[in-house]
């Protein structure tokens, strides 16, 4: 990269014209967990390495539209605002349940926040929800709203037997965008560094994504990342160390772990966010809900750097500095530490059942 | 024979180069090769690949790499023997170069393996099998040397563990190759609790897939660019062999018969015997295959090739120092461009260039690829000039 190059990036961060930040937020994560010994037992006779310890699964009644709303419902109840004044409500996933149908209107209905509000899904693979908050950032940072509803929730499909299948998850988050002064957390500015890497997809009418292997490593998710976050180091003048917390998405547990090494980051600054080990890997929720745990215990005045990573492939970094307004807020929801406490244990058959696995070819 | 001689070398690292394309790798490869070679330019283009036309879907290599070379015009083909392709083109090469029709050979041994997911590479390169009778019954390189490491260590009560000396030896000289794939050495503790690939093959036993491109640029001393700046290689003997293709269909699998004979004629050639030798840059895509090129070119007798990795032998200050610059194991393997980096790292060793890895006064090289199990044998002698 040339220095001008460089110019160029810098002035390619978001910052908005208002201050704008969390108003209130929400996870959820269904209750059931799948041991990824479980996985290796069926598939590999208990021979290999394991990417994590278990994730979690979804029930019969859960899909992204209802998981959404208990995270929506959560965030309401931390912001204290009426849902009628959120003018977007839109939810990002790789699992919405309907093809064509939104998912987003179902939330926005069951929320109580139509029909004056804008409401569509968005898509990008694991960073769906945080472009949902990046748009929401734009939406409130120019004033043509006042609050705004990012979410990122998947039911996240693997191929039975294959690598993803010890690790996705189900889960995610939701986050209330609003002025400035009113935030538990300043989004201070966002950068995102996108280009053409087809490291993981899948195609109309696949039940199951594909994916290119060691290829989604180097090439996809460590370029995105560290690139993303260093362009945000630069853009905003600051050092790992200037933050208390930071959070990536968590494909499995050592991808954030070296991410965060190559970022600079010490173990102790990415634990607290670092769920993959006991929830799976959320897609679309992954980075988010991992922001949740750290809002849960933040102190005001501690900065945190988030960077997502969707296939196909960007990150989007976000600098975010707590504020007075988080005192009291976490109570006011179920915490994240909470519904990952909340578990029941199944096995390979069970979650076949729940997962609509068992089909005749 | 008309002294053919090594006048450049050239090579890209080894490993997963996911921005560089196979006509980039061979150019770069190539490039570097004729700048070593003081500016000579090649007449003709011998290229040793075997995937290209599965992984990459891209045949014609010659013309397409002559031309992205800027050398358009000249001879340029594609030499295929599986694992031994570049070798193969390399002794192509000598034999157009001997022969007075050609003045310059550009040899090029290109492969770039992860264009595609790795059971498609596997399944690619079992294709250097007996598509009928042992690749589309399930069977994979892979899994055909584990078989014959079983056979091998059953017959020969070789303890577990036994074969471990081989890639334990060519990680160790690896440390010192900039171009190599891995650079670490390998604990012995380490080795043996590495996960099973196919049993008794573990991870180390396996040599990892990778791309590269290396390149050598053969002609006659006396078109030499004046001042040619390097100590002067040749390529004293060059011998290929065929075994037979299905490993089922040998009286004893045991026995890498072509390996035998062309490090026979090769040596014959240049007048020497194998002892001779100052290195041998042996085809160490699994381990068995180390232990049984050994015994083939005759420095154990069968059953005992395993033991020259347990005294030191084999090490860079051994009797006969192997896979110097870290070998398949270690260096990295690009599938049939391989042999064009086994013949550029004995050209290090033979001109002193060799850095950490250099082995003390080496005025001969042995060096051997092979396709498969030794189904295509090809070897050659360097030595100094």
């Amino acid at each position: 990269m040339t220095e001008n190059d460089h110019d160029h990036e810098h002035a390619r961060v978001l910052k908005t014209e208002h201050p704008v930040g969390i108003v209130g937020y929400g996870a959820y994560v269904p209750r059931y967990r799948l041991p990824a010994r479980e996985v290796a037992r069926i598939w590999t006779d208990g021979t290999g390495g394991l990417p994590i310890e278990e994730k979690s699964v979804p029930g019969l009644d859960e899909d992204v539209a209802t998981m959404s709303i208990e995270a929506a419902r959560n965030a309401l109840a931390r912001a204290q605002i009426n849902p009628r004044e959120l003018r977007a409500v839109w939810v990002g996933s790789e699992s919405h349940p309907y093809a064509v149908k939104p998912t987003s209107t179902i939330v926005a209905e069951a929320i109580g926040a139509v029909p004056s509000t804008q409401a569509a899904d968005w898509e990008f693979a694991c960073k769906a929800g945080t472009e949902a908050m990046v748009a929401a950032m734009g939406f409130v940072g120019s004033q043509m709203a006042r609050y705004a509803l990012a979410i990122g929730m998947d039911t996240a499909q693997g191929r039975p037997g294959d690598a993803l299948e010890y690790t996705a998850g189900a889960g995610g988050a939701a986050f209330i965008i609003g002025p400035g002064e009113e935030s538990l957390a300043e989004i201070e500015s966002s950068y995102s560094f996108v280009t053409d890497t087809p490291d993981f997809w899948r195609r109309q009418y696949a039940k199951y994504p594909e994916h290119g292997q060691r290829f989604t490593g180097e090439p996809a998710y460590f370029k995105h990342i560290t690139s993303a976050g260093e362009a945000m180091f630069e853009a905003t003048n600051t050092k790992p160390e200037d933050y208390a917390y930071a959070v990536f998405h968590q494909p499995n547990t050592k991808f954030p772990q070296r991410a965060g090494q190559m970022l600079g980051f010490k173990p102790e600054q990415i634990e607290t966010g670092l769920l993959v080990p006991r929830i799976g890997n959320t897609y679309s929720g992954a980075a988010i809900i991992g922001l949740t745990a750290i809002l849960d215990i933040a102190e005001p005045g501690e900065r945190i750097m988030m960077v997502s990573f969707g296939s196909g492939a960007g990150s989007d970094a976000m600098v975010l500095r707590v504020t007075d307004k988080i005192v009291g807020k976490p109570q006011l929801a179920t915490t994240t530490e909470e519904y990952i406490a909340r578990r029941t244990e199944i096995d390979y058959a069970e979650y076949v059942r729940m997962r609509g696995k068992l089909t005749m070819k | 024979m008309t002294k053919v001689v090594i006048a450049g070398i050239g090579q890209t690292p080894v490993n997963e180069q996911w921005e560089v394309s196979l006509r980039e790798l061979g150019l770069q490869a190539m490039e570097a090769a004729m700048q070593d070679a003081g500016g000579l330019r090649p007449t003709a283009l011998y290229v040793g690949n075997m995937l290209a036309g599965t992984l990459s879907r891209q045949a014609h290599l010659g013309a397409l790499l002559a031309d992205f070379a800027g050398l358009t015009g000249i001879e340029a083909a594609t030499i295929e023997a599986a694992g031994a392709s570049a070798a193969m083109a390399l002794r192509v090469g000598t034999l157009a170069v001997a022969s007075g029709m050609v003045d310059a050979a550009m040899v090029l041994g290109v492969e770039k393996l992860s264009d595609q997911v790795p059971a498609q590479v596997e399944s690619a390169l079992a294709m250097g099998s007996d598509t009928d009778y042992e690749a589309e019954q399930g069977l994979t390189l892979t899994a055909q040397a584990a078989m014959l490491a079983q056979r091998y260590m059953h017959e020969y009560k070789i303890p577990e563990h036994g074969l471990g000396g081989f890639p334990l030896t060519a990680h160790a000289n690896g440390v010192h190759n900039p171009n190599a794939m891995f650079r670490k050495a390998v604990k012995p503790e380490t080795y043996a609790k590495a996960g099973m690939v196919s049993a008794p093959l573990n991870m180390f036993d396996v040599a990892p897939n990778a791309d590269g491109a290396a390149a050598l640029l053969l002609t006659r001393e006396d078109l030499l660019p004046s001042g040619f700046p390097h100590p002067l290689v040749e390529i004293a003997g060059s011998s290929a062999v065929t075994d037979t293709l299905a490993l089922h269909d040998r009286p004893d699998p045991l026995t890498f018969n072509a390996a035998r004979l062309s490090v026979e004629r090769a040596c014959a050639q240049a007048g020497i015997l194998p002892k001779d030798v100052d290195l041998f840059e042996l085809f160490d895509a699994f381990s068995i295959y180390s232990v049984l090129s050994m015994e083939a070119a005759g420095f154990s007798l069968k059953g005992e090739g395993w033991k020259l990795a347990q005294n030191g032998a084999i090490s860079l200050t051994g009797e006969m120092p192997i896979a110097t610059l870290g070998g398949l194991k270690a260096r990295g393997f690009p599938g049939g461009a391989t042999g064009a980096y086994q013949a550029v790292e004995a050209v290090l060793q033979l001109r002193g260039q060799a850095g950490g890895a250099q082995v003390k006064d080496a005025k001969i090289a042995l060096v051997q690829s092979l396709g498969g199990p030794a189904s295509t044998a090809v070897t050659h002698v360097l030595r100094v000039a």
